[in-house]
């Protein structure tokens, strides 16, 4: 697969930390699915592996105000738009340190500093708050533009119908990106849509795009273009980013023959790996060396150790805290 | 007796119905190969096909309206609903279509529909996977609500369910899917509206629901020990409610505990509690306390989610309350 030849070598740093941000989104869910095997998680997590470029080439053409709506498989989506390791594993660990204060876990997991407005663990559920964030900018005349993140299994939901036909009515600045990975949870998506999906978009006159979802270059320079003119008024967009999980639905889902063949799995992992493809093209512009690429491997498996570390260590919220954030200015609701 | 799962016990139900009545069908996301995330229906679309056991887009106001619209027309879909979360989703298509169709065409049109989802918390799911939802469309005329203990009350109500005429929503508790109960090889059915006393006592009444009802059971041999004689019952529908076993039940004791895993605020326990002061008050010696899950959304982390469930330590606790006549005084 050929790596979009878009930026150029000035970019580097760009490119360096695009191929970083992929790593540590992989390494995160590396010690995510260990916690789990080790029964130190509590619950059940959905693995974004496999899926880095998404998350990634999208994020990495946003600014800290612009806007994203996550999914139950967030955590790809939070790092990529700039959570720190410390937070999201004590949020994943139910702790105070949590991002979410240990209230959310893994399927609400999200940096709101940053501009990530929440993972969803309703399907489709973040398409309305998408949708009304970019409302919000337009009212308020703010130049952000928010993006949607969803499944393919997601399109099913009617909430998208209805949330597209206004914001294509209204111009609203938003990017609804719909991560297709193939499957919605142990169904193939041909079983479970019917046309084509970008379809979907233009019969609401959005300009929609497919685009390979395993080619962080390729995302990030349509991702760019179209983040440039919604900011100006030309939204909304539509983008159809082609990809695969690696893992089962969740971390518990590992008996999955019967529904997704090892072979496929295996030609996705060798022969379409996001961290791998760019890693050679970083390799082969001159870029970086394989060894520096790796050194930064090593650092980041560091990081998230420690971080893995400090949050086991991290203490869980006070009992007090439970009837806390039911309102807001309200400081415990059952007082 | 056999002991089975409920899971099994709700598969087998579903079985020998749909092997009764062709018009039986199962509607709802990865219901087929995959027989559900909790694998309640594995082996069904084998033995049923793929006409009968219907896999879905995530698309839960379609599947639901679409069952609707077949149940009016001639068959009994069981529409599958993940999680009892996702009630939220289907609401119009329950709540204004199926539960009124009945009475608004003067009783021409009848809805024979199943909503099998489910309930409970302490999974680690948080807000959105964790909650008990009964109360809801409990409240809406028109709907039946049975809320199984165990695998038996599991597999006679679902067959009930099927041969209703009416909209049924059953909610099992997750929590509970692998837990074995003794269940009859030979077929049998549990009529709606007929409390089930599990455990006859003297002193107080303890009134579970679902998931609750073993909550319950273990609060009365904690108070066994100490003296206590606890008397449990489970409703097993609330839609129809049993009054007439819960008054007897509060008249013989005198005192009455509500224990169910629904938000405690406007919810069943409130409501059971008034019906029994409204008919049963010259008997009561305390007033009907209400235990139900704790006024906020279900947190994520292990060390707040196991506080906003009722326990047996804590139904105990104000059972002793209730004994020790503090309420009376509180009151
Ligand atoms: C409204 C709703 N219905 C069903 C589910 C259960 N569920 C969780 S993830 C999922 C599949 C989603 O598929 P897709 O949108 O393609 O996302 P992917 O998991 O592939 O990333 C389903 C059915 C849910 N969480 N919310
Ligand atoms: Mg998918």
């Amino acid at each position: 697969m050929l790596m979009s030849p878009a930026k150029k070598k000035s970019n580097t740093e760009d490119y360096l930390r695009m191929y970083r941000q992929m790593v540590r989104i992989r390494t995160f869910e590396d010690n995510a699915n260990q916690l789990y095997l080790s029964a130190k998680m509590p619950g059940l997590t959905h693995m974004y592996s496999g899926e880095e470029a998404v998350a990634v080439g999208i994020c990495e053409a946003l600014k800290v105000t612009d806007k994203i709506t996550s999914t139950h498989r967030g955590h790809g989506h939070c790092v990529a738009k700039g959570a720190e390791f410390k937070q999201m594993f004590c949020e994943l660990l139910g702790k105070e340190e949590g991002y979410c204060r240990g209230k959310g876990g893994s399927m609400h997991i999200a940096d709101q500093s940053n501009g990530n407005l929440g993972a969803n663990a309703i399907v489709g559920g973040s398409m309305g708050i998408a949708t009304g964030s970019a409302f919000t900018a337009k009212l308020l005349g703010r130049d952000d533009v928010t993006v949607c993140f969803f499944g393919d299994g997601a399109t099913a939901q009617g909430l998208l119908y209805e949330v597209m036909n206004m914001a294509a009515l209204w111009n609203l600045p938003v990017i609804y990106a719909c991560e297709n990975n193939g499957y919605s949870e142990y169904t193939t998506t041909a079983e479970i849509a019917a046309g084509s999906i970008t379809a979907r978009a233009e019969a609401f006159g959005i300009e929609a795009h497919r685009v390979d979802g395993q080619d962080v270059l390729a995302v990030n320079t349509l991702t760019e273009s179209l983040v440039a003119r919604a900011r100006k008024g030309e939204g909304p967009f539509f983008i159809e980013l082609m990809t695969y999980r690696y893992h089962g639905h969740h971390v518990g889902d590992i008996n999955r023959e019967y529904y997704r063949p090892k072979d496929e799995e295996r030609d996705w992992k060798e022969n379409k790996d996001p961290i791998t493809l760019f890693g050679a093209y970083l390799t082969k512009e001159g870029i970086a060396t394989a060894e520096e690429l790796e050194a930064m491997q090593a650092d980041v498996r560091q990081d998230a150790a420690a971080a893995v570390e400090y949050a086991l260590a991290a203490k869980y919220p006070e009992e007090s805290e439970v009837d806390m954030h039911v309102y807001t200015d309200v400081r415990h609701a059952l007082a | 007796m056999r002991e089975i799962t409920l899971s099994q016990a709700v598969n087998e139900a579903l079985a020998e119905e749909m092997r009764r009545d062709e018009t039986v069908f199962i509607i709802g996301e990865d219901v087929a190969e995959a027989g559900t995330p909790f694998k309640v229906l594995s082996g069904l679309v084998e033995e049923f096909g793929a006409q009968r056991v219907v896999d879905t887009p995530i698309a839960e106001p379609g599947f639901m309206g679409l069952a609707v619209g077949a149940a009016m027309t001639g068959t009994r879909p069981v529409v599958d609903l993940m999680f009892g979360d996702f009630i939220y989703l289907i609401m119009d298509q329950l709540c204004n279509q199926a539960a009124k169709t009945h009475y608004m065409s003067g009783g021409k049109l009848s809805v024979p529909l199943v909503l099998r989802t489910n309930l409970g918390a302490t999974r680690r799911s948080a807000a959105q996977h964790s909650q008990s939802l009964h109360a809801l469309v409990a409240h809406i005329p028109g709907l039946k609500v049975a809320l199984p203990s165990s695998a038996y009350e599991a597999k006679g109500l679902m067959k009930t369910a099927i041969r209703d005429n009416n909209p049924v929503v059953i909610f099992e508790d997750k929590l509970m899917y692998n837990d074995k109960a003794p269940v009859p090889e030979e077929e049998f059915l549990i009529p709606f509206g007929q409390a089930n006393i599990k455990r006859e006592g003297s002193d107080i009444t303890l009134i579970g629901t679902s998931s609750m009802v073993q909550v319950c059971e273990k609060a009365a041999e904690i108070l066994a020990a100490e003296g206590i004689s606890a008397e449990v019952i489970d409703p097993r529908t609330i839609v129809p409610l049993d009054e007439e076993a819960l008054l007897k039940s509060a008249k013989k004791t005198s005192r009455v505990i509500v224990v169910d895993e629904g938000h405690q605020s406007f919810g069943i326990t409130g409501e059971i509690a008034s019906r029994i002061n409204e008919k049963a008050f010259y008997h009561l010696d305390a007033p009907v306390l209400r235990m139900g899950a704790m006024d906020v959304p279900v947190p994520f982390s292990p060390a707040l989610e196991d506080i906003t469930v009722p326990t047996p330590q804590g139904v105990a606790e104000n059972a002793r309350r209730l004994m020790s006549r503090e309420m009376i005084h509180a009151a």
